[in-house]
């Protein structure tokens, strides 16, 4: 872009005295430094606000500094921009903090036997026992919410993109919209409702309606926005040689976006694999080992994170796991991240540019 | 017909002995079976959708008018959630409230700082940084709510009591900020934790918009000897100043709904706190998770009006945020 070009501008005789390039590191110093200073004099002992102090001083400083040296239009610009920096390391901070936490407390008990062992026999304080009747859950859940969101949502995708006009396909698309932004316990307490209707008790596959229910709307939108993707040439030249709109639909135009599809999919599969209150709702927890998602209680990594969390009374052995199911869901979330976004770029559809 | 045509290595063309009368229909277009059973599974797959929503309304509403018609109190002004009453009291008054004020809080914090980030990434980063960064905030945006709940009952309720004792030394006055030396499970947690989950939305649709901005315009600016910040304030921002708002809603519509994360940091009861330090209060969905477990039948009924409740509210709030965003077609926070 060219306006970062202009900020490092050579200075000219047509330009107003500017700060050396170096005043930023020179400011960002000596403010590191005062606020330091201040912090030990002052003998406060959290670390949080010695970088506060600092930022402060930075910002401050800069402005003084450049509405003396070059005006006050360049300072407020030099304030913008030190703010802007600010916002983003205000963002980073939160999240370094979480992984690093997550990453040290969790490798504690994470092991090989913590992945296979359920805790069946382990009670909520004691230290041992494992994940392994979460992770079935987990899969189990999470695989028979895909089986139904995916199909449903790609086809509803297809109707809209390769059907659709008229008032049903804009009716469509809002309520798409609206249901992404449907929070996770309503459609739990939809599915509560249904069970209320039969008196079902909890079992794995109501939980998969639900993830399924949160998943639909992502997979249709993803799946929409890689369909206008493909050429319209494409589509043109097969509906040309008198193959028929459906076939052309599986056999030109979804291969060509197969890769996107792939992804949003993936995507989607990794947020609801962090859902936990419909869980809570409907699959409700399990110490145990259960293979069969239809009949009984199951667990599920997130809801045995907020378990271990919750009824452990402050056991750190129980926080331990919890910590542990963390790494373990959050490595299994990114790790479909990057899977989906590695194979975005790999099969990215070529639109001929 | 022909649907089991689906072998791939029979050429693609022409259908085995069309009769003219097939072909003059194949020539017009959607009368093969095929392509009727494919339109067919298509249009249910999204009707299919329709009627879910419809049925989360209806069979939320019916459930809810079970509960709410023996409610001996007013549902929406009570102060307390007494289901297991024999003449059952139960109200949302304090959960709208607290739902309410730890999303504002979380909107406080984070729509400004996600702008900021948002124009970071388009407008200020050097160029080798704005992919890395884009990647930080989806880390941030893939990391599950539960996580962030625990990261911040364990990790952020401890480091807030600083902040506590500092707002309240010297903001303590105006009665919001007062903190009666409790563990920091209060209302100003919930939503700085809220604030730190929505960001990654609000920032994801406005560096969208943002990137939109018509590049001439920032130019000619340019040109004239506008700063950059200058150049921002007056051609950035006016432009994407919609979608920062649908952004902040869409936002919002997740604060509202979030549960695990307030779950686990806040320390509930059914007081309305004029303090947000002091711990306290509750919202929807938290009241939701953590009463369920020793809920009745009953007392499950009454939980799911007060879902109803939040059900309406992020209708509504992501309905009029998708209206605003209607006008620009190519994005959505459906990715985000």
């Amino acid at each position: 872009m060219s306006n970062a070009a202009v900020a490092d501008k050579p200075v000219s005789t047509l330009q107003g005295a500017t700060l050396p390039k170096w005043s930023p590191y020179a400011i960002a110093g000596g403010s590191i430094v005062v606020a330091v200073l201040i912090g030990l004099l002052g003998s406060l002992d959290s670390k949080i606000q010695w970088g506060l102090i600092a930022a402060i001083l930075f910002v401050v400083g800069t402005y003084v500094i450049a509405a003396r040296v070059e005006g006050s239009r360049q300072a407020k610009d030099r304030i913008a921009t030190s703010l802007v920096w600010v916002a983003f390391l205000l963002a980073v901070v939160p999240l370094v903090s979480l992984l690093w936490t997550t990453i040290a407390r969790g490798v504690k008990v994470l092991d090989i036997y913590f992945l296979t062992h359920s805790m069946g026999v382990v009670g909520d304080t004691e230290p041992g026992g494992g994940i392994y009747h979460a992770i079935i859950g987990s899969l189990e859940q999470v695989g028979l919410a895909t089986l139904i969101g995916a199909p449903i949502g790609v086809l509803t995708a297809i109707y809209l993109v390769e059907y659709g006009q008229g008032k049903l396909s804009k009716a469509i698309t809002f309520f798409v919209d609206v249901m992404t932004g449907i929070p996770s316990i309503v459609a739990g307490l939809f599915i509560l409702s249904l069970m209320l209707m039969w008196d079902m008790q909890p079992f794995g596959f109501a939980g998969s309606c639900a993830l399924a229910i949160l998943m639909m709307p992502v997979v249709v939108r993803s799946t929409e926005e890689m369909l206008k993707l493909v050429p319209n040439e494409l589509r043109e030249a097969s509906l040309a040689l008198g193959i028929p709109k459906w076939r052309t639909i599986l056999k030109v135009v979804l291969p060509t976006a197969i890769g996107g599809i792939t992804t949003g999919i993936m995507l989607s599969v990794a947020r609801i694999a962090g859902e936990t209150a419909p869980v809570l709702l409907l699959v409700f927890g399990n110490p145990f080992i259960n293979n069969d998602p239809f009949h009984g209680a199951q667990a599920s990594l997130p809801l045995y994170i907020y378990q271990q969390f919750a009824q452990s009374a402050g056991s750190g052995a129980a926080y331990d796991r919890a910590w542990a199911a963390s790494l373990t869901l959050i490595a299994f979330v990114m790790i479909l991240n990057l899977v989906a976004r590695g194979i975005a770029r790999w099969k990215a559809p070529k639109t001929g540019r | 017909m022909d649907i089991s045509t689906k072998n791939p290595e029979e050429a693609p063309p022409p259908t085995p002995e069309p009769s003219t009368a097939e072909r003059k229909r194949t020539a017009r277009g959607a009368t093969r079976p095929g392509d009727r059973i494919f339109l067919g599974i298509s249009r249910g797959s999204g009707i299919l959708l329709l009627v879910i929503m419809a049925a989360i309304a209806v069979f939320l509403t019916y459930r809810a008018s079970l509960a709410i018609s023996k409610d001996h109190a007013n549902f929406l002004t009570t102060f307390e959630w007494n289901t297991g009453l024999v003449p059952p009291k139960f109200g949302i008054a304090v959960l709208a409230f607290g739902t309410v004020v730890s999303s504002i809080i979380a909107m406080v914090i984070a729509v400004p700082i996600a702008v900021a980030i948002a124009l970071f990434t388009t407008h200020y980063a050097p160029r080798r940084l704005r992919g890395p960064v884009s990647y930080v905030i989806d880390l941030l945006a893939a990391v599950p709510s539960i996580v962030y709940g625990l990261w911040g009952a364990l990790i952020l309720v401890p480091h807030m009591i600083g902040l506590f004792g500092w707002l309240n030394d010297y903001f303590g006055w105006t009665g919001i900020f007062s903190w009666e030396e409790g563990a920091p499970r209060s209302m100003l947690t919930v939503g700085i934790l809220l604030a730190i989950m929505i960001l990654p939305i609000i920032t994801n649709v406005s560096r969208e918009v943002f990137r939109q901005a018509p590049q001439m315009i920032e130019e000619a600016a340019l040109a004239l000897g506008a700063t950059r910040w200058e150049v921002i304030r007056m051609a950035v921002i006016p432009f994407g100043r919609s979608g920062v708002i649908s952004a902040s809603m869409l936002g919002l519509g997740r604060a509202l709904g979030e549960t695990m994360a307030v779950a686990t940091v806040l320390s509930p009861d059914f007081i309305i706190h004029a303090s947000l330090l002091n711990p306290g209060g509750g919202t929807f969905a938290q009241n939701i998770a953590s009463k369920f477990s020793e809920a009745t039948p009953f007392g499950r009924d009454a939980l799911i009006a007060s879902g109803l409740v939040l059900f309406v509210i992020t209708l509504l709030v992501n309905g009029a945020a998708r209206l605003i965003i209607a006008r620009r077609a190519e994005y959505s926070g459906a990715n985000a």
